[in-house]
């Protein structure tokens, strides 16, 4: 089994680029931790230690299961229960564009950590761009996977938005990439791009 | 079902002590028995022993019945059994009931030997610290050097808090339910009702009532009634009786006009026929002195610093006599010290004595805790599916 396939079998793209900037045993904390997976995976192949945040009942029991340490709480009620610089990294992997209280939990991220890992689906790639400029309707994608009554998504932004919200916010961004279907995309990555991953700290 | 899920027919065992224990208070109790019961077996390595601490009225009953008995079904059983999240198939469980009790162990209604009477008064105030000692004890009596984990629900859940903080070599997991990690005034208040309801009853002869013939029956009642209002949501309570009337109309009397008047007066009476008064001023008091920060000036996490086990912590969103903000204080203080917390808040209706029911997502969050303590003892086969994901696990290289 080659390592892309194995983590594509883990289940997500941005896992590989994710572990790809932890330090060995680092600290980590998982906001959105769904069912444990990344930091399951993040623990077995950098030997990190932490916990992922989750709101959903079946989703706690998920990474229990998966043998993580999970604390059930509501990510925009910010994280009070994390003392700042508590963590190297914290993770928000897609879950920035399903969030109301996206300045605070960016803030909040960055009291609690040495360094956020964000990951969002690229508003401004290029079939999301076709579906809508050229179609006239809200696209719907593998990313996006969602009608426009029904999504969760509410605070989509292309990579261009996302780096103008952390220019304004004071907040540097140390690392970028962008994928697509698993590869790195170099030319145009906000045209070709499906999935970004910024590394950022405080300025 | 629950019948072929019941540990079946247990019976009580006891153990006795002639070692002397030193209680927190400064007074020694030379000598004293304690009752207990086990389900399951303890395996040869003798690592998968679960200590289950009983809350405010229970007992060292936790699952299964008694043969002569059918009715009297453990305070746990829908916790504890084969097949249950906590599994008695997989792991040896242990129920005590605690020093200063009224089920067996040695407590103010046993006859002091020094004197052939009964203690009454003169039985000694004991805390969480003390039992979880006396705990350690049985435990050493039982060969069992370290639990697999030790677990309760409410009081129960301080003793397992403080088994982590007083032996923390001797527990490997901690699963601490609907508790809190001191009492606040309003906690405190509700207890000293209880307590003068008991001490003002003229029947209570200052703690001596058994030289009497008699028991504080008024008072007991009235300490079970205020008791069990704050196991009770609001919304609950509601639910269940409403502003029902008994007999369909208002009587214009004071006797039981409202079927929640009637259900308090029922558990009172239940109550006061089985349960020691001064057993339920000793427990009282045992909670409203619990405060493992105490001694480090009020510092939760400096208190909890010397635990050692990994923490399940479980509330109840409708619990309001220990809310969901009072566990979140001890996953505070557990994640400042880097500690393996896994905390859940359960949106249950039933109030704190939601930790008793048979809720599907709070079983099935316990049970998947267990399952996980009894795959690190090795003694069960993973699925397949879980192997496979665990396979994928070591082959991912670092990249």
């Amino acid at each position: 089994m080659t390592q892309q396939e194995q983590i594509s079998l883990a289940g997500r793209p941005d896992f590989a680029a994710i572990a790809a900037w932890i330090r060995p045993n680092a600290r980590v904390l998982d906001l959105g931790c769904g069912d444990g997976l990344l930091l399951k995976y993040l623990k077995h192949t950098r030997g990190v230690s932490g916990y992922g945040v989750e709101i959903n009942d079946d989703k706690v029991i998920a990474s229990l299961r998966n043998g993580i340490n999970v604390i059930q709480g509501d990510l925009e009620r910010g994280l009070a229960e994390f003392e700042d610089g508590a963590f190297d990294y914290v993770i928000l992997s897609q879950t920035l564009q399903a969030m109301r209280q996206t300045e605070v939990v960016l803030d909040e991220m960055l009291r609690v950590g040495r360094e956020a890992i964000v990951t969002f689906p690229n508003f401004g790639y290029w079939r999301t761009r076709w579906q809508l400029g050229v179609n006239g309707r809200m696209p719907v994608s593998d990313e996006l996977p969602y009608q426009w009554y029904n999504t969760p998504n509410i605070h989509l932004c292309t990579l261009h938005d996302f780096e103008a919200f952390c220019a304004e916010r004071g907040v540097r961004i140390l690392e970028r990439l962008v994928l697509h279907e698993n590869k790195p995309v170099r030319l145009l990555p906000n045209l070709r791009g499906s999935l970004a991953v910024y590394r950022c700290s405080k300025a | 079902m629950s019948e072929t899920r019941s540990v079946g027919p247990v019976s009580a065992m006891r153990a006795h002590f002639d070692q002397p224990i030193r209680l927190k208070c400064g007074a020694t109790v030379p000598q004293y028995d304690l009752v207990y019961e086990t389900y399951g077996t303890l395996n040869a390595a003798k690592n998968n022993a679960v200590l289950i601490c009983h809350a405010l009225n229970a007992s060292h009953h936790v699952a299964g019945y008694y043969a002569d008995q059918p009715q009297n079904v453990g305070w746990w059983d829908n916790m504890v059994g084969p097949g249950k999240p906590v599994d008695t198939n997989r792991f040896f469980v242990v129920g005590v009931n605690n020093l200063g009790g009224c089920f067996g162990s040695t407590g103010p209604s046993s006859i002091n030997p020094a004197t052939g009477k009964p203690y009454g008064s003169s039985f000694p105030i004991v805390t969480v610290e003390d039992w979880v000692a006396v705990q350690a004890r049985l435990a050493d009596y039982l060969g069992i050097d370290c639990f697999a984990a030790v677990m309760g629900g409410s009081l129960g859940a301080m003793q397992a808090l403080q088994w982590a903080i007083s032996f923390p070599e001797r527990v490997r997991h901690s699963i601490v339910i609907a508790a809190a990690p001191k009492l606040s005034a309003q906690n405190i208040a509700f207890n000293e009702v209880a307590r003068q309801a008991i001490i003002s009853d003229p029947d209570f002869h200052g703690g001596n009532y058994y030289e009497h013939g008699v028991v504080p029956r008024r008072g007991l009642r009235v300490a079970r009634m205020i008791g069990h209002i704050t196991y009770l949501s609001d919304d609950a309570m509601m639910e269940k009786f409403g502003r029902a009337l008994r007999s369909g109309r208002l009587g214009f009397h004071f006797d039981i006009d409202f079927e929640v008047e009637s259900y308090l007066r029922y558990q009172a009476d239940k109550f006061a026929s089985y349960f020691d008064a001064n057993t339920y001023l000793l427990i009282t008091r045992a909670l409203d002195y619990f405060d493992p920060a105490q001694e480090y000036d009020g510092n939760l996490s400096a208190a909890l610093a010397r635990t050692r086990s990994r923490f399940l912590v479980v509330s109840f969103t409708s619990d309001w006599r220990f809310s969901p903000a009072r566990s979140r204080e001890i996953v505070k203080a557990l994640i400042d010290n880097g500690r393996d917390v896994s905390y859940a808040e359960i949106d249950a209706p039933h109030g704190h004595d939601a930790f008793l029911m048979d809720d599907p997502r709070y079983h099935g969050l316990i049970r998947t805790y267990f399952d996980n303590i009894a795959q690190e003892l090795g003694d069960v086969p993973r699925s397949p599916a879980e192997a496979a994901a665990d396979a994928l696990m070591e082959g991912a290289s670092p990249l």
